[in-house]
């Protein structure tokens, strides 16, 4: 999927965090970026995922009036009426969101200079970040031109070829990678992809000095077998023994209903999670 | 007809409630109460009935300066006559020493509100040898002895802004105790390691303590020797307050007929004008009549110098005020805390309130260069529908950016501390250097005093003093073994804190009668 409209200057921005605690390092801008080429059974914002068609359909239900269809064909967003109820993402039939804006980084850069004094960084997310690579570098670029104390990292599902990250290279501190499974049939099942290119990307940062940490997603059932575990450390293992490694259990606020119900682990599930990973390798855990 | 105050003396003393050591403060301050007021004009008079100034109900006959900060750094230099101490030797002995010392220190709840700059007051004490474990189980034995001594987290301690080892053992035993007493501020400076903050941010976590301070700023104002004391009062060593008067700005915009240009040019001198007689009235009758500086041993010793002390000028209720000013000027909507132009407006009221302190002279004040300091009065139970001090009402405040941006400007206004209390979530305990960036932040941007709850702390702040939760429940019927947890258990429920979520696990129906 590419992002129609996405250049150096401007990018499909989903909306921003100005203080966050939990996306990575120290409190961190965070920039959303709308679109994402996985679908995941387990997305926590599933609104992110595609682009809008213009439908129209939250047009009509939206209780404020912020939203109408232009000339064009497509749906305004305004932000000055908008009450922020959601109910437009709530009725739309397509996983995304009408309140998705292009935004140059000029503007985004005001946003983040106020905030600077505050941040140890930047940190793009999504939706995915990879899939608009130039304006992620032009973004990283005017960070790192204005505010070079700033680090700028990138929270992504790997899914990329590896030579987005090369391009990102000189303007990126580190990024931080979703590994859905080890296992390439189940990863399919629960993302829609092959994890080819997650693998190949995890290797690639590593050898770079450029992998933040490494995220795991854990579902009862469905990803968490001790044996998969146990390869999916040894493979981690042979790229950095002590590589930052955050289980996270699956939980279900915000995912769309599935055919079959996915289930939260229990925090023990979780510990044990932890406990199959350290009989690995003594990687540096967070269990959350 | 029942004599009232006996009345109220019979309630004291029967209370299932009280404890012995509350009753007895109770029943000096009825006996204090019966004496008559410094004399006052009739105009400062009516404003005091009607509470649009107020003296913090600190008693009608002042006969201790209301904060008061020995110098405790000469006492265990020089010894103290008066309590046949020498000076201490080793580490056991000045802990001893400063346990005595304390049992003498006045104030206004009686017991102390300053407890010293502990990490340098002791850090000469502890010998290189002497391994970390047994410096934690000393100073363990210490802390337990200050929170069973000491009734309230009136009593204060200060840190920083430099590393060492008692302060590291600090952190260590705060956490590890979680205890009310001592409450805690730290000092940072652009030099005080991250890492040191990050271990005071990790006790906040555990303990909701300690306090984060501007240094610089606060050196700016009152010289290397001061310290935060009580709650957010920050005043010199080897001095204090006299005592501490407010201005209810809520009530002084009711009485007032006009709009902000008027207020602020005729209103505020007027109500300034009358806080401050009321003060110079108490300092008068403090230092003139009770003689308190004769005859004190502090005093006489040289552990406290009149001529570090001065009044305190409080505010509060600056959001009430300037909300109700911008409604008459025709933008109801503009509310303090989000509107720019409300924001502007109250930067004016305080700039112009800074001005008339610093034009209005007065005696014993030698502190503030013959000025009292103006403080931003955080509140107490009794106030009801009014915001305290220059914060944002709760449950209105903002994204925590903006809140600073709003609120950090006048910070440097107010010598005698200022605070916002900022909420954050708990996610944020897995990433603390997220909160040693806020706080750098905050304090580069101004800001004087920086102070977070987390959400899901068992230690919260009411109007300012800390209490913990599982104290507050069943106070009614079982007593409280801290005063300050009367306080507030009938703040929670005056001041709507329970509108958050989080709050409301407090026992709704506790009775804010209660305890007297």
């Amino acid at each position: 999927m590419s992002i129609p409209l996405a250049t150096a200057a401007s990018g499909l921005v989903t909306d921003v965090i100005e203080f966050s605690a939990v996306d990575g390092p120290g409190n961190r801008f965070v920039v959303f970026l709308q679109g994402c080429n996985f679908d995941c059974l387990a997305c926590h914002n599933p609104y992110t995922i595609n682009l809008c068609n213009g439908c129209g359909v939250c047009v009509a239900s939206c209780p404020s009036g912020a939203l109408s269809l232009d000339d064009a064909g497509s749906v305004r967003w305004d932000a000055g009426v908008c009450t922020g109820c959601d109910t437009c993402i709530a009725v739309c039939p397509y996983d995304a969101t009408p309140k998705a804006q292009q935004r140059p980084v000029t503007e985004l850069m005001a946003q983040i200079r106020r905030a600077a004094p505050f941040l140890s960084g930047i940190t793009v997310s999504g939706g995915e970040a990879t899939q608009q690579p130039q304006f992620v570098e032009s973004l990283f670029a005017a960070v790192k031109a204005e505010l070079p104390r700033l680090t700028c990292f990138v929270d992504s599902n790997g899914g990329v070829e590896p030579d987005v990250w090369d391009a990102l290279d000189p303007v990126m501190d580190a990024a931080m990678i979703d590994l859905k499974c080890f296992d390439d049939e189940i990863h399919q099942h629960i993302t829609g992809a092959s994890n080819a290119a997650v693998l190949a990307s995890i290797e690639r940062l590593a050898a770079r000095g450029k992998l933040y940490e490494v995220r795991l997603l854990l579902m009862t059932g469905v990803n968490d077998a001790d044996e998969l575990l146990a390869e999916t450390g040894r493979w981690l293992a042979g790229i950095d023994p002590t590589m930052r490694i955050k289980v996270i259990g699956y939980r279900a606020h915000g995912v769309r209903p599935s055919a079959v119900p996915l289930v939260e682990p229990t925090a023990e599930q979780r510990e044990h999670y932890a406990a199959v990973l350290r009989t690995e390798s003594p990687f540096e855990l967070l269990v959350i | 007809m029942q004599d009232p105050l006996r009345t109220a003396a019979e309630q004291i003393v029967t209370s299932r409630a009280l404890g012995y050591d509350q009753k007895l403060r109770r029943l000096a301050a009825l006996a204090d109460n019966a004496l008559p007021y410094p004399a006052l004009s009739p105009l400062c008079q009516e404003a005091l009935d009607a509470r649009v100034i107020c003296d913090m109900y600190e008693g009608n006959r002042p006969f201790t300066p209301r904060y008061v900060l020995p110098d405790y750094a000469k006492a265990l230099r020089n010894g103290v006559k008066y309590l046949e101490l020498e000076p201490p030797q080793g580490l056991d002995d000045a802990l001893s020493f400063l346990t005595i010392l304390y049992s003498q220190v006045p104030s206004v709840t009686t017991y102390p509100v300053y407890l010293g700059d502990l990490d340098a007051l002791l850090e000469p004490f502890v010998p290189a040898e002497l391994p970390d474990a047994e410096l934690d189980a000393k100073l363990r034995r210490f802390w337990i002895q200050l929170d069973r001594l000491q009734p309230d987290a009136f009593t204060h301690a200060n840190v920083g802004p430099g590393d060492g080892r008692v302060i590291r053992s600090i952190w260590r035993v705060e956490r590890s105790l979680r205890q009310v007493v001592p409450n805690l501020t730290m000092k940072v400076a652009p030099d005080t390691p991250d890492d040191l903050i990050e271990d005071a941010v990790r006790t906040v976590f555990e303990t909701g303590k300690p306090h984060f301070v501007n240094h610089p700023m606060m050196v700016g104002d009152h010289g290397t020797e001061y310290a935060a004391v009580s709650c957010y009062n920050s005043l010199k060593v080897r001095g204090g307050a006299h005592s501490l008067v407010r201005l209810n700005l809520k009530e002084a915009v009711g009485r007032h007929v006009g709009q902000a240009d008027s207020f602020i040019a005729e209103g505020l001198p007027h109500w300034v004008e009358l806080t401050a007689e009321l003060g110079e009235a108490r300092i008068r009758s403090l230092v003139e009549d009770q003689g308190f500086f004769e005859s004190h041993f502090l005093a006489t010793e040289g552990l406290i110098d009149i001529d570090r002390f001065s009044l305190m000028f409080g505010i509060f209720g600056l959001a009430e005020c300037v909300n109700e000013l911008m409604e008459r000027e025709g933008h109801a909507e503009a509310r303090y805390g989000h509107d720019e132009r409300a924001n502007a407006l109250a930067h004016q009221v305080v700039g112009r309130i800074a001005e008339l302190v610093k034009e209005r002279p007065l005696p014993y004040c030698a502190g503030g260069g013959g000025f009292a300091y103006l403080h931003s009065q955080s509140g107490i139970d009794l106030d009801l529908d009014t915001t305290a001090g220059t914060r944002i009402p709760v449950g209105e405040e903002p994204d925590m950016l903006t809140h600073i941006e709003a609120c950090a400007p006048i910070h440097q206004l107010f010598p005698a501390g200022i605070s916002d209390i900022f909420h954050v979530e708990e996610t944020v305990t897995r990433n603390p250097r997220a909160m040693v960036d806020v706080i750098r932040g905050a304090l580069a941007a101004g800001m004087r005093d920086f102070t977070f709850n987390l959400d899901s702390n068992e230690f919260i702040r009411i109007t300012g003093y800390l209490v913990r939760k599982s104290d507050l429940v069943d106070v009614d019927e079982h007593g409280a073994r801290h005063s300050s947890d009367y306080l507030a258990a009938t703040a929670e429920i005056n001041h709507t804190v329970t509108t958050r979520a989080i709050k409301r696990i407090i026992a709704a129906e506790l009775n804010p009668t209660a305890g007297g």
